[in-house]
């Protein structure tokens, strides 16, 4: 259920190369970053930050944050090696961000909804108290405007620093979204890598369209916690977007570089505007081509610092 | 995790329970001595049984978190099976989820009790080993979340209110239970429960283990037995991810507030319910009655509310869990 440790190696330094964590290939940060974050050779996508999901998916200045003052409380003083309020303190202060969802209002080629995006920097993306009053919210204020809503899920699942109240978190959105439903309201739930626990098991399971990225990890348990539990190796592919489309547990794959389009495209059947129309990509502002130099055999360590091993 | 300890009679966990059990041991031996024989023994098992209701009072009031727990697991807790068997006057399994099959590991049937009629939902553990490897131990799969769910929707059409039985270390973690979505089978148990147009109680009779309680812990009153507990990660699991060392369950347990008292003052569940000294294992049928008697005072309660009302409250009720700073 609970946050785990994805992607703690993911934290890029601020070399000229990446390393892809998928085929191994070397990855020119800049093209890497134009491409969204996705390999170049094998098209893994990486983790997205927040903010950057939403400069890529909202028209530029259209998004305007909503719930931004709700702040996370250590209700439990909860204190495993760190007390949990100096946790907190600590990750705003390297983020920048109160915790790990931002939401708001935005127009997506024109069409306006209500965004809710999980940022995986904040504590691996987990659900405590602030991410499930916010996805209520969004929930409540988009039924309430009648705002299609979108939710990019990304999270290890609920916080254990906020024990049961993290739990409860579950039911919160679950109910927000179910008064969504009744209203009338359109939902739709991206799940990017990786979504587990508690998040998949709750609002970003009950929308209306399920959507995910390529290659993400999205299911109940971790699969580290299924393999000891069954004593068995886990079959290739398992619980990555795929395999849940293959087991009919989505309803579409959708490429990051398509993403936008493709929700445009949705908001318009859900809003009663032009599919066809929204679908269109829009005229990209284009990028002076980047000049990729040779890369480097492997990616050294820098000076002083260790190098990190798989 | 640690290697096995040579087995003995009571597990670490339970430690605290030994002096009791010796007194108890010594007790009936003395009982067994006094029937047997025509040696005068009243007053000496008279001052040994008053000590043992004082030592069993202390310990149990002092019992750490983590024991709890291990109190909330104890093999001799009274089950769903104990409930529907002590507790019922009628009951009516149910089987299946009309799309896959029939998870042992909950069980759903309508129930007749004194004058209450209601659907009966549960995590089942199981008595035998036999049983508790067709349970799987009290975790269920998808099939199980959407039986519970199919039953909770025939309860609604025919307006007989719902008693939920929490007893689960967890959803079960396995390919077959994703690949025919877990995650998705609880999330819409938890959307629809705050739908469902009759009311809704539950009760965590001993494990409350994370999204796979949930599953079938959206209700009107949510009761919690002295001696169970709910939490977002068993212990252990906190232990290993938090701590990276799955002994340190105990502070894990402490830090967790998983217990009733906690959970309380956390606003989290209307009640704890007292359970008889010593524990419910050391009295099944004290702690039915209590949990009966709870059932009937909260659907006569309930029972009064109009459904409108009663929907909007639920929905008030878990909206206002953990309300950040600035709300
Ligand atoms: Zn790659």
């Amino acid at each position: 259920m609970a946050w785990t440790r994805f992607g703690k190696k993911k934290d890029m330094p601020g070399g000229l190369w990446i390393k892809c964590e998928s085929c191994g290939g070397m990855l020119f940060r800049k093209e890497f970053e134009q491409k969204h974050r996705v390999c170049g050779s094998c098209g893994y996508h990486f983790t997205l930050p927040g903010r950057e999901r939403i400069a890529l998916t909202a028209d530029p200045g259209s998004f305007e944050e909503m719930f931004q003052p709700l702040m996370p409380v250590d209700r439990l003083g909860f204190n495993d090696k760190v007390p949990y309020d100096q946790k907190l303190k600590l990750t705003q202060e390297k983020t920048g961000e109160t915790d790990a969802l931002i939401a708001g209002t935005a127009t997506i080629k024109g069409i306006p909804c209500m965004l809710a995006v999980m940022n995986f920097q904040f504590l691996g993306g987990s659900m405590g108290m602030v991410v499930g009053e916010k996805v209520a919210r969004a929930a409540e204020h988009a039924a309430a405007r009648k705002l299609p809503l979108i939710l990019f899920a990304c999270s290890g699942g609920a916080r254990m620093h906020e024990g049961a109240v993290s739990l409860m978190q579950m039911a919160k959105t679950c109910g927000a979204l179910a008064l969504m439903h009744r209203a009338g309201g359109f939902s739709i739930s991206v799940m990017t890598h990786p979504t587990t626990g508690g998040v998949t098991a709750s609002f970003a399971s009950v929308c209306d369209l399920l959507l995910a990225e390529p290659g993400a990890l999205i299911g109940f348990a971790g699969p580290r916690v299924i393999a000891t539990t069954i004593k068995k190796e886990l079959p290739k592919g398992f619980q990555r977007s795929e395999f849940l489309l293959e087991k009919g547990q989505i309803d579409r794959i959708v490429q990051r570089a398509q993403m936008r389009d493709e929700l445009a495209r949705f908001l318009a059947y859900g809003t009663g505007r032009d599919p066809v129309a929204a679908f269109k990509p829009a005229p990209q502002a284009t990028h002076e081509p980047i000049e990729v130099p040779p890369a480097p055999v492997e990616e050294k360590p820098k000076r002083g610092k260790k190098s990190k091993k798989e | 995790m640690s290697e096995a300890a040579p087995r003995s009679p009571v597990p670490d966990a339970l430690a605290f329970e030994r002096p009791l059990l010796e007194l108890e041991q010594k007790i009936k031996e003395l009982r067994s001595l006094a029937s047997g024989t025509h040696l005068e023994l009243a007053e000496e098992i008279t001052s040994l049984e008053d000590r043992l209701r004082r030592q069993t009072a202390e310990v149990y009031s002092q019992l750490s978190p983590w024991e709890r727990v291990n109190v909330a697991r104890h093999a001799e807790r009274p089950l769903t099976s104990d409930y529907v068997q002590m507790m019922l006057d009628d009951f009516v399994e149910l089987h299946g989820d009309r799309v896959f099959g029939d998870d042992r590991a909950i069980l759903t049937g309508l129930a007749t009790m004194g004058s209450q009629r209601f659907l009966l939902v549960g995590h089942r553990k199981g008595k035998t080993v036999k049983d508790r490897l067709a349970c799987n131990f009290g975790c269920a799969h998808p099939e199980g979340y959407r039986k519970a769910l199919q039953k909770m929707r025939l309860a609604e059409k025919l307006k007989l209110p719902i008693v939920t039985f929490i007893n689960t270390p967890g959803a079960y973690p396995g390919i077959g239970a994703e690949e025919r979505g877990q995650a998705a089978a609880i999330a819409r148990n938890i959307m629809e429960m705050f739908e469902i147009k009759v009311p809704i109680v539950c009760i965590v009779i001993g494990e409350g283990g994370s999204g796979g309680a949930l599953g079938i812990g959206v209700g009107d009153r949510i009761g919690v037995l002295e001696n169970a507990y709910y939490s977002v990660i068993s212990p252990e699991g906190c232990a290993a991810i938090l701590w990276k060392n799955g002994d340190k369950a105990p502070e894990a347990a402490e830090a967790l507030k998983l217990t009733g008292k906690d959970l309380l003052r956390l606003g989290l569940i209307d009640k704890v319910i007292d359970e008889p000294l010593g524990g419910a294992h050391r009295d099944a049928r004290g702690t039915v009655d209590r949990v009966k008697a709870q059932i009937v005072e909260w659907l006569t309660e309930l029972g009064q509310v109009p459904v409108e009302q009663l929907l909007e409250q639920r929905y008030v009720k878990f909206r206002g869990m953990g309300v950040p700073l600035g709300a």
